[in-house]
């Protein structure tokens, strides 16, 4: 048995630790909203955050991550910033098959948690590792600097 | 085009169906929707009865919409939804006609019958092809209309008055002296009418709806992780499987030894079949794991001797010769002879996956008395059918519930994985979600064949072609999906564009030439056919303008004189870019125009070098006409998608063959544009009232040639094989 902290409750889950997080997560927890999109952390549809911090759940052994806050897409919507990233990604009409979405969002509501200043380089550094085949990038970056404008974070 | 509206017109009202609305609750109107459309590739197939498409009525009810008590409206949607946006472009042209706000529809799948879903310019019920808007266009604004005028007449003869003094907004009716009554208490009335003959559409001008940058339906649940696709769907019961199939195309399983796979925590079942051994599990990871404990031997078969050389030699040979005449136009013989001098050029594209980012995954559930299916489809009846082949079960017992797609690209129009899905469950008694490896998924894909085109150009005194003569070898998608190449020994999908390419010619003789790789099978790509037709004419257009000596903008104006909605969109984009000023010292532009999908499309590049071989990308700017605009922010989404879709393939992508087996296994091996690397899209709309054109898979169909037009003029160095890396470059 593994106690694992997700969206704030504990969980007990009886499975292998090297059971990478991401399958635990979907499979066994049931929340689908983190994807899997490689499994070798090229990808980064399965981003959660981990302490804050956004990791690859599809490469982490869930062992590694046991006394960890785990925060997925599912957990976030409590948060004035995740819902200011939310709704600037409905403003800005970014998904377009979504798949991807769960993960840009968790990236880019780490690096508008992490960051005081943003500029282009800062997104490309922290959103280089989410890959989105339907090539949504013009509106992920548009959208990452609106909230940071209003945030007040942004500095070109 | 008119001839085509009458008929429409005709067709559709006698066609027009009105259902029952005891039995659904409430004012059920639908559309057939008419063959309206020069025939396509797969039309040609359904033509020639080589896919038989047909499913009975007995579950479907049209692409209806249907006004209920409670005055929503549910809108059925013929068409997949997987990211183009196309389900909130259908409900914005039905809420335009039938007077309701977009809040007020839900919008449900269609469930598969060719009858009623069949697409007119597609002529089978499938999305992909870049048809659906212009499909869907006239028929489902004329079936939200029809439902309005019943309503506006339910209510005046409650009010007793003529219907021509109510009128209807935001699904009430209202009345000459004030009265007003919501669509929900007029259903029951409105029912009982018969269908009006006269329905009259609103004019453009009229539109509040259509044209205005409406927020798409389906994305809300996009961003806070709600939205299910197949692959995240759970049954009563369901465990996983994931499936291992040959890794050469054709081969077969020879033994299995399963013995440490069966030891695997969680892992219940292995499924032994002739290609392909599957594993179910309670968890995903269990079954990756247990495929990975499992010991086969493989007959790899005749394809193991192949690697991607003996494909590029085939393909070179085959360029060589003359294949079947797809088209010719004036004597391109005398016009090659009499040509001042003659150009020839050889443009080669390789084999491609689609890789969307949900990896191929289905839910089945087999039992004696009939098969759920959930999965994401372009083609539901295709799907319902492999179900009914597979199980020996009839069609109608097989239901498919369609689901929202992760990217597809072409794709799920394919249903490979759902055969072999059904393969699995029939072999065992619970339901399963098959979910594939991303490894999986990269080497079984279908992919967009290598093609080779040899084009000979006869030019004139002034530099221009006269003619030209155009080879096309490769492989034929249009016979791996239908069966067999059209009698013509054609493939129509892989000459489209070339037969008829926008300039002005005196002379054109197009060749097919069959090449079939056999090492893999083909399949559509997004941009299908015109795109790799639109590839070679324009990098070849490009090439002429430049031996001429002439600026490539002005020379294709010149050979476009009898085409004025391209030169607006060229001329657009002359001044959207500054055409006529120079561009800085180590910078240069590429640009590439075509007429796709019914929309034109003009992309340039800026290029600028970074030493030798570093690309640094400093502008992309699109310019599209697809005549009248739905929704504007879906044009420019698509256009955006699209094109970087397109940029990253000719940047990057190429699958190689080694031993029968596709090299490429995941995205490191096969990398995609990232955040870092892509440009912004500039997108520009040419305001149009024409009827609507494509724009899925336009912008795709553009990039490439724009591309290594640039990078002729960038670096002076004329590459003529995708993918750019190919040829050292790299993005810098
Ligand atoms: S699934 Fe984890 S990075 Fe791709
Ligand atoms: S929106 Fe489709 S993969 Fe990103």
């Amino acid at each position: 048995m593994l106690t694992l902290n997700v969206n704030g409750t504990t969980h007990q889950v009886d499975v292998p630790g090297d059971m990478p997080l991401l399958w635990v997560i979907r499979d066994i927890l049931k929340l689908t909203g983190t994807k899997f999109g490689c499994g070798i952390a090229q990808c980064g549809a399965c981003t959660v955050h981990m302490d804050g911090k956004p990791v690859r759940s599809c490469v982490l052994p869930v062992q590694s991550v046991a006394g960890q806050e785990i925060t997925t897409i599912e957990g976030i919507s409590e948060k004035p910033l995740a819902r200011k990233v939310q709704r600037a990604w409905l403003d800005h009409e970014v998904a377009q098959c979504g798949y991807c979405q769960s993960g840009q969002i968790m990236s880019a509501l780490a690096l508008l948690n992490d960051q005081t200043s943003i500029n282009d380089h800062a997104i490309d550094l922290a959103m280089a590792g989410n890959l989105c085949r339907c090539a949504t990038y013009t509106r992920i970056r548009e959208a990452i600097k609106d909230v940071s404008e209003s945030v007040g974070v942004w500095q070109p | 085009m008119k001839d085509q509206q009458v008929k429409l017109e005709m067709a559709s009202r006698r066609r027009f169906l009105k259902g029952i609305s005891a039995a659904l609750g409430g004012l059920v109107v639908g559309a057939w929707l008419p063959p309206m459309a020069p025939k396509s590739a797969a039309a040609e197939a359904v033509a020639q009865g080589k896919a038989s498409l047909g499913d009975s009525l007995a579950d479907g009810f049209g692409a209806f919409v249907r006004v209920g008590h409670d005055g929503r409206v549910a809108l059925i949607s013929p068409k997949a939804e997987m990211g183009q946006g196309i389900q909130t472009g259908i409900a914005m042209m039905v809420a335009e006609e039938l007077e309701v706000g977009l809040d007020q529809i839900d919008i449900q799948e269609a469930p598969p019958n060719a009858e009623l879903y069949t697409d007119a310019l597609l002529q089978f019920q499938a999305t992909g092809g870049s048809t659906s808007t212009r499909y869907t266009w006239e028929p489902l604004r004329r079936a939200g209309a029809t439902a309005r005028m019943l309503l506006v007449r339910a209510a005046a003869s409650v009010w007793e008055t003529d219907s021509n003094l109510c009128h209807a907004r935001d699904g009430k009716v209202f009345g000459p002296t004030g009265q007003k009554i919501s669509y929900g208490e007029l259903v029951d009335l409105a029912a009982t009418y018969a269908l009006p003959d006269d329905v009259i559409l609103k004019r453009p001008e009229d539109f509040h709806l259509i044209g205005t940058p409406a927020t798409r339906l389906d994305t809300p649940t996009k961003v806070n992780g709600q939205a299910k696709f197949t692959i995240d769907l759970d049954m009563p019961g369901m465990l996983i499987t994931s499936a291992r199939a040959c890794p050469v195309y054709g081969g077969k399983v020879r033994q299995v030894d399963d013995k440490a796979a069966r030891r695997v925590p969680g892992v219940r079942d292995i499924v032994i079949l002739e290609d392909v051994v599957a594993v179910t599990a309670t968890n995903t990871w269990a079954c990756f794991q247990g495929l990975k404990a499992l010991n086969i031997e493989w007959d790899y078969g005749a394809n193991s001797k192949i690697d991607s050389a003996v494909v590029d030699q085939k393909l070179q040979d085959a360029i060589q010769r003359d294949g079947v005449i797809a088209t010719e136009k004036g004597a391109i013989d005398a016009s090659l002879q009499a040509a001042s001098s003659k150009f020839e050029a050889v443009y080669e594209q390789p084999f491609l996956s689609r890789s969307p980012l949900e990896p191929m995954s289905c839910v089945v559930h087999v039992r004696d008395d009939g098969c759920d299916l959930w999965v994401g489809t372009q083609v539901p009846g295709f799907a319902q059918q492999t179900a009914a082949a597979v199980t020996g079960l009839k069609p109608e017992q097989v239901k498919v519930h369609n689901q929202w797609i992760g990217g597809a690209f072409g794709r799920r129009l394919d249903f490979d994985f759902i055969t072999q899905a059904v393969r699995i469950a029939s072999k065992v008694s619970y339901p399963v979600k098959l979910t594939w490896s991303r490894e999986e998924d990269m080497t079984h894909d279908l992919y967009r064949p290598q093609y080779a085109d040899r084009m000979t150009a006869a030019v004139n005194g002034e530099g221009f072609p006269v003619g030209w003569q155009h080879r096309i070898a490769g492989g034929s998608i249009f016979a791996r999906y239908v069966g067999s190449l059209p009698a013509s020994g054609v493939d129509p999908d892989a000459v489209e564009v070339a037969v008829d390419p926008i300039y002005k010619l005196d002379s054109l003789k197009v060749h097919f030439i069959r090449e079939e790789p056999e090492v893999v099978p083909v399949s559509w790509w997004r941009g299908v056919g015109v795109l790799r037709s639109t590839f070679a004419i324009e990098c070849f257009v490009d090439e002429l303008a430049h031996n001429a000596g002439k600026d490539p903008l002005s020379y294709r104006k010149t050979l476009l004189a009898h085409k004025p909605r391209v030169l607006t969109a060229l001329d657009l984009l002359a001044s959207k870019v500054a055409w006529d000023s120079p561009v800085p010292r180590g910078r240069g532009r590429g640009l590439a125009v075509g007429e796709v999908f019914g929309s034109i499309v003009v992309t340039m590049v800026e290029l600028s070098a970074i030493g030798e071989k570093g690309v640094r990308i400093e502008r992309l700017v699109t310019v599209v006409d697809c005549g009248l605009v739905t929704n504007p922010t879906s044009v420019k989404a698509q256009m955006e998608g699209g094109t970087l879709f397109g940029l990253s393939a000719a940047l990057f992508n190429e699958i190689d063959i080694k031993g029968g087996q596709v090299q490429q296994e995941n995205f490191h091996a096969y990398r995609q544009l990232r955040i870092s690397e892509a440009p912004p899209v500039e997108v520009h709309i040419v305001p149009s009232a024409e009827a609507p054109g494509g724009v899925g898979e336009a912008g795709t169909a553009l990039i490439g040639p724009a591309l290594l037009n640039a990078v002729n003029a960038t670096f002076g160095d004329r590459v003529r094989r995708l993918p750019l890396v190919r040829s050292g470059y790299f993005i810098a």
